[in-house]
C-alpha cells in the first residue's frame, strides 16, 4: 500500500498506529535524555544519550510519516500537541524520579533500566513485524530503525541480566522496580482503540500475537536470572492509546517545547 | 546519454565528491555510500541519498551541502535533495578510498560484509594492531564506536557495523 491508495479508514487507522509509534520512542527519548550527566559512569552517559538521540530520530521519522499523510509538519506535530493528543503508552512518559534534572535529581537507575530493557523487547518485536507492514513507506523505515534500535537493546539486555544477578541491594531495587513497571506495562502492549482495523489493513501483525511473543521473552530472560514471572502486565493508570494521560506528560511536553513553542513559525 | 548530459552527470559528481560529512571532515559522501541515485535532467539535478543514522543532526547539514554545492556546477540552476530508505545504506557501502580516509580521521573502518551479530574484527586504525579492546560500543557520535589500543596504547573509534536486517 502507498499513500495514494490508503482507503479512508486505512488511513484513520495507520495514522492511530503511527502515533502511537513515534510518541512511544518520543517520550522515552525525553525521559533519556535527562538522565544526561547524570548516568552511573561517564561511558554510560555516553552510551545512554546516544540511545536517545537515536530514538528521537526514530520518532522524527514516523512524525514525517505522518506529515507525509497530511498531519501537518512534523516539528509542530511533535511540539504543538496537547497531552490528550499523544498516544504514547502511560508508562513511557513517567518521570525518571524525585526531582529535576536542574534540582536534586533523585532518578531511579533500575526503574530505567527495567522500563527501557522491557519497551526494547517489545520495540524489537513490534519493528520484526512493520518490515513487513502493507504500507510500504512504515515497512521501510522500520528497516533502517532495525538497525539501530539491536545495539539498543543489546544494551539494555546486558545492564539488566548484570543488575539481576549483581548484589542483593541490586537485586532487590531490580525486582521492586519491575514491579512498578509491571503495572502499567499493559500500555505498550496495546494497539488502542483502532486495533481492529491496523490489523485488518495488514499494518502490523495482531497484538495478541506480538504480547505473546513479549510475555515469552520475558518470561524465559527472567527465569535465566532467577526472577519469577509476575503474570500478564497490566494497564492500572489507563490506556494512553485513548489520550489518557498523567500530569508526567504534561511537564514532559512542557519542557521539551518551551523554546519550539516560544516563536513556532521560526526555523529551529 | 547524450555527451553533453554525460559531462554534466561528470560535473555534478565531481561537485558531490567535496560535499564532506560534517563530523568526519576527511570522507565525502561519497566515500561513505550516502549517494544513491543522481538524475540530470537540462539544469535540474535530482539526488537521493541514503541516510546513515536517522537521529544523525548531520543528516541537514548533509542535506544543504550538496544543495550548496551543486547548484554551484555551471548550468544547473536548481537540485532536489531527497532522502531514501530503500536501498538500506549499510557500512558495507563504505568504499575502498573511503575506509582509507577513515583511518587517517583515527576511525577503524566497518569490517567489511558484517553480518549483524557476529563478533566483530577491528583493528587499531595508527598500528594495525588486532590487540584492542571495546570500550564503549556507543560513542560521541550515533555512528562510532569507543576502542582502546593495547598495542600502541591510542584511544581509538570505530564505525560501528551496520547491516541489512531484511
Amino acid at each position: 500500500m502507498t499513500q495514494e491508495t490508503l482507503k479512508p479508514l486505512e488511513k484513520k487507522a495507520l495514522i492511530e498506529l503511527l502515533y502511537q509509534l513515534a510518541d512511544d520512542d518520543f517520550l522515552l527519548a525525553f525521559r533519556g535524555s535527562e538522565w544526561l550527566g547524570l548516568a552511573p559512569h561517564i561511558e554510560e552517559d555516553v552510551a545512554f544519550s546516544s540511545i536517545s538521540q537515536d530514538m528521537m530520530g526514530h520518532a522524527n521519522l514516523y512524525y514525517n510519516l505522518l506529515e507525509n499523510l497530511g498531519e501537518g509538519e512534523a516539528d509542530r506535530i511533535a511540539h504543538l500537541r496537547s497531552p490528550d493528543q499523544f498516544r504514547n503508552a502511560i508508562i513511557l512518559e513517567e518521570v525518571n524520579g524525585p526531582g529535576t534534572y536542574l534540582k536534586e535529581p533523585d532518578y531511579d537507575w533500575a526503574f530505567t533500566v527495567v522500563r527501557n530493557y522491557f519497551y526494547a523487547v517489545h520495540k524489537h518485536i513490534r519493528l520484526d513485524s512493520l518490515r513487513h507492514s502493507s504500507y510500504e513507506p512504515l515497512a521501510e523505515a522500520a528497516r533502517k530503525i532495525m538497525t539501530e534500535q539491536y545495539y539498543h537493546l543489546m544494551h539494555w539486555e546486558i545492564w539488566f541480566k548484570q543488575l539481576m544477578t549483581s548484589t542483593d541491594e541490586a537485586t532487590l531495587r531490580m525486582t521492586e522496580a519491575i514491579q512498578k513497571v509491571w503495572r502499567d506495562f499493559g500500555g505498550v502492549l496495546t494497539l488502542g482503540p483502532y486495533y481492529e482495523d491496523i490489523v485488518k489493513a495488514n499494518f502490523i501483525d495482531d497484538e495478541n500475537v506480538m504480547k505473546k511473543r513479549w510475555n515469552n521473552k520475558i518470561e524465559a530472560v527472567l527465569k535465566e536470572v532467577g526472577a519469577s514471572y509476575p503474570g500478564e502486565p497490566r494497564m492500572e493508570r489507563g490506556n494512553g492509546r485513548n489520550g489518557v494521560h498523567t500530569e508526567d506528560l504534561k511537564q514532559a511536553t512542557a519542557t521539551l517545547s518551551e523554546v519550539y513553542a516560544t516563536n513556532p513559525s521560526t526555523g529551529w | 546519454m547524450s555527451e553533453l548530459k554525460s559531462s554534466m552527470t561528470d560535473s555534478v559528481m565531481d561537485a558531490l565528491g567535496d560535499v564532506k560529512d560534517p563530523e568526519i571532515a576527511s570522507v565525502s559522501i561519497l566515500d561513505l555510500g550516502m549517494v544513491h541515485e543522481v538524475d540530470v535532467t537540462d539544469d535540474k539535478v535530482r539526488i537521493s541519498v541514503l541516510p546513515t543514522f536517522s537521529g544523525c543532526p548531520a543528516l541537514h547539514i548533509i542535506e544543504r551541502d550538496i544543495k550548496k554545492a551543486i547548484e554551484n556546477v555551471e548550468g544547473i540552476t536548481s537540485a532536489e535533495v531527497k532522502f531514501v530508505f530503500t536501498p538500506s545504506w549499510t557500512t558495507d557501502r563504505i568504499t575502498a578510498e573511503g575506509r582509507e580516509r577513515l583511518k587517517e580521521f583515527g576511525i577503524s573502518p566497518p569490517p567489511a560484509n558484517h553480518v549483524m551479530g557476529e563478533p566483530w574484527e577491528i583493528d587499531c586504525p595508527y598500528c594495525g594492531s588486532t590487540y584492542v579492546t571495546m570500550e564503549n560500543i556507543f560513542g560521541p557520535t550515533a555512528c562510532r564506536s569507543i576502542l582502546y589500543c593495547k598495542s600502541c596504547k591510542n584511544p581509538f573509534e570505530a564505525m560501528k557495523p551496520v547491516a541489512d536486517m531484511g
